[in-house]
């Protein structure tokens, strides 16, 4: 099946079947009040999905109902509860091995019962997209948002986009299928929210028409086999590598992960075209830069404001896909930069990490404002961790 | 059915073994059968399992028994048997452990949706680790689910990849790595359990009596097909945990079956099943009976 052939034609809900660039840049749009679980529902309802499975957990729990709701109204072909997050994530797997499009849907404790099958998806190139409400993952139980789950789904092998607003989680989740499958990438992607800050508030988006839908994925466009007996299979190989020598495990097993992570960078020229550069930049030329992803930019924004009005002027990094790290970006970016903050809703502060590995003169990366467990970033928190530190550095830098 | 063509420009470029799964595939053949295991080596040739291991009889055993074997798939597990399955010539799965009634809903439900005028199988082969201990919340779900796959468990009574822990299926009192003190719980009595949780038809047996696997497999897979979740437990004994030569197995097996033994064969056909299986057997013997009419 030539999938740019159906382009033009109506799948069996009268929708009708469009190029992505038309989704997402020339459809009308018309704005709707919606909340980010209500953003799932319209994205899928858009996104020609054929298999969804579904397990409970806040904040994600209402999006995965509402994917239900889709499969009863007949624009998702199956849908089911599963067992455990482990299960449903190999269940996804099956489903994709047989050459669906798949959607699913997880959170926190979730993501991390779920991780086994993370490496595995990526390692069998099965283009899944998981959206990941992100939530605390830790003991004493927290059910907030806290992106220490995304820290951890780092080197998996997945693509990772984080989105800042309902809108552009909308924009995330049709943009994800196409890039995660394309023949020179074909590895799943995360698309990650902030847990309630995205899913659970109401925000103004654009929707472009019900009555239009994604290309439906082409199982045959993979660069592995789509496991159906539809080609013809062969007996693999004489001696299973895992057993046979440690010399070719290893050759195997090393090109076969670095093909993985090279199909991750691959998705570079998709992602541009489809949700336009990696990063976004506001006054780059600023001698301090906050640089971070999610709702951290957003309230990021804020605290730019704030010091304004004292005369301190900041920019912003606001980063959107996590995997692949935009590491030439950033660096043009934060050329000028003096100082560089990174706010993040984790105790672990693991952006500021990846930053830090990747740029020159790293001793500007200032690893904080952190907020774990669920806090809003206020701020005004924000604030004062500039303020802090240019009063400790004031000959150093003029804002 | 249309035969795998290798185009001609190619043929001689194409490996032997790809030249010879093209031109001697037993693919389409109706009542393949455990007697063609000793002609038709295309769907299994070498095992890199150790010598005289009985899974290794029982794997052929299986594959040639697969009425449909051009449309299935098959999905295993972690654990001796997935050093195997990199030699089968039908699409197969490995992905974890114990995850593989789950890999193999998602994956029946896709091809049912995908080819909704063709016939595909799925059928799962793993080990007793895979199947009751780690993986059994997956096995069972699956079965309450309904999902119409068939379930094959190679019961070898421990876990043999990692060499020899205790198994949930492993005998009371048989001291293995992990029950240093002799296993403290009876043999988890899965033929009973999946055939409370849904299953429509449940062998248990050893692989010493081809014949009968053969019959069990069809069954299984046919019920599977048409009705829902089917399950079969074989007796593959770890020869080299249990301390056998290679030549020991058969008889491991045969002691192992008597009356009142571990694995008397057992099997239990739900009355939807029944009906369906003797609707089966009445037209393969009418067929029977039409070529024997027209050769006379
Ligand atoms: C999550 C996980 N835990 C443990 C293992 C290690 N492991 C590999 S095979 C195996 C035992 C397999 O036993 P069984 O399913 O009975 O199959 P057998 O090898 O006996 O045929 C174990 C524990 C693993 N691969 N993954
Ligand atoms: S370890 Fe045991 S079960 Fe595994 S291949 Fe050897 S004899 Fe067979």
């Amino acid at each position: 099946m030539d999938t740019k052939s159906l382009v033009g034609t109506y799948n069996k809900k009268g929708q009708k079947i469009v190029e992505p660039e038309y989704m997402l840049f020339e459809a009308p749009r018309t704005q709707e009040f919606m909340t980010g679980s209500e953003v799932v529902k319209e994205g899928i309802r858009r996104a020609s999905v054929d298999v969804s499975i579904a397990y409970p957990i806040t904040p994600q729990s209402e999006a995965a109902a509402l994917v239900g709701e889709l499969y009863v109204e007949g624009y998702v072909g199956e849908y089911f509860r599963g067992e455990n997050e482990f299960a449903v994530m190999s269940e996804c797997a099956g489903a994709s091995f047989g050459g669906a499009r798949v959607f699913t849907t997880t959170s926190g404790p979730g993501t991390l019962r779920a991780y086994e099958n993370f490496p595995m998806w990526a390692g069998s190139r099965l283009p899944i997209l998981i959206n990941v409400m992100v939530r605390g993952v830790n003991s004493p139980l927290s059910i907030q948002p806290d992106t220490l789950e995304m820290g951890m789904i780092l080197e998996t092998g997945m693509l990772i986009w984080h989105a800042e607003t309902a809108q552009e989680f909308l924009d995330f989740l049709l943009a994800g299928f196409i890039v995660a499958e394309e023949p020179d990438v074909h590895i799943p992607i995360a698309v990650c929210i902030d847990g309630f800050f995205v899913s659970h508030t109401k925000d103004m988006v654009m929707l472009p028409p019900a009555d239009i839908t994604l290309t439906p994925y082409d199982p045959y466009r993979s660069p592995v086999p789509c496991m159906d007996m539809e080609v013809p299979p062969i007996r693999m190989m004489r001696d299973p590598f895992v057993m046979k020598s440690n010399y070719i495990s290893y050759a195997t097993h090393a090109s076969w992960q670095q093909e993985v992570r090279a199909a991750c960078e691959r998705s570079r020229k998709h992602t541009i075209r489809l949700i336009g550069g990696l990063i976004e930049e506001e006054r780059t030329d600023a001698d301090i830069l906050i640089v971070s992803s999610g709702t951290a930019v957003a309230q990021g924004r804020e605290a730019v404001r704030l010091l304004a009005d004292e005369g301190i002027r900041v920019g912003i990094v606001k980063i959107k896909t996590i995997r692949p790290f935009p590491h030439e970006e950033l660096r043009q970016a934060t050329k000028n930069a003096k100082l560089i903050f990174v706010p993040e809703f984790n105790v672990a502060g693991w952006m500021a990490r990846e930053i830090k590995a990747i740029l020159p003169d790293n001793e500007r990366v200032i690893a904080g404002p952190h907020v774990c467990g669920g806090m809003t970033m206020p701020p005004e928190v924000i604030v004062k961790e500039i303020k802090k530190v240019l009063a400790g550095r004031k000959e150093a830098v003029h804002g | 059915m249309d035969k795998i063509k290798i185009n001609d420009e190619f043929f001689d470029i194409m490996p032997p073994e790809y030249q010879e799964l093209v031109e001697e595939a037993t693919y389409g053949k109706e009542d393949r059968g455990w007697k063609d295991v000793g002609v038709a080596k295309e769907l299994i040739e070498e095992h890199s399992l150790c010598a005289g291991c009985p899974e290794s009889i029982a794997f052929r055993y299986v594959l040639a028994c697969l009425p449909n074997p051009q449309d299935t798939v098959m999905v295993g597990s972690t654990g001796c048997t997935s050093l195997v399955f990199p030699h089968v010539a039908i699409h197969n799965i490995h992905s974890l452990f114990g995850n593989q009634n789950a890999v193999a809903s998602g994956l029946k439900r896709t091809l049912a949706l995908r080819f909704p005028d063709k016939v595909k199988d799925v059928v799962v082969l793993a080990g007793d680790g895979a199947t009751v201990d780690i993986g059994l919340d997956m096995t069972l779900q699956s079965w309450f689910r309904q999902e119409k796959f068939t379930t094959i468990c190679f019961d070898n009574e421990l876990y043999a990849n990692t060499g020899g822990q205790e198994s949930g299926l492993m005998q009371k009192g048989f001291v293995g790595k992990m029950a240093p003190a002799g296993k403290k719980f009876d043999k988890v009595p899965l033929p009973e359990i999946a055939r409370d949780s849904g299953c429509h038809y449940v062998a248990m047996m050893t692989v010493s009596k081809p014949n009968r696997v053969e019959k069990a497999i069809r069954n299984a897979i046919l019920v599977a097909r048409e009705i829902g979740p089917t399950y079969i437990q074989l007796y593959t004994p770890c020869i080299l945990e249990i301390g056998k030569q290679m030549m020991e197995g058969l008889q491991e097996m045969r002691d192992s079956e008597g009356p009142g033994k571990r694995f008397e064969f057992k099997e239990y056909i739900s009355d939807e099943a029944k009906v369906f299986l003797d609707e089966v057997d009445a037209e393969r013997k009418a067929k029977k009976k039409a070529l024997r009419a027209a050769r006379a």
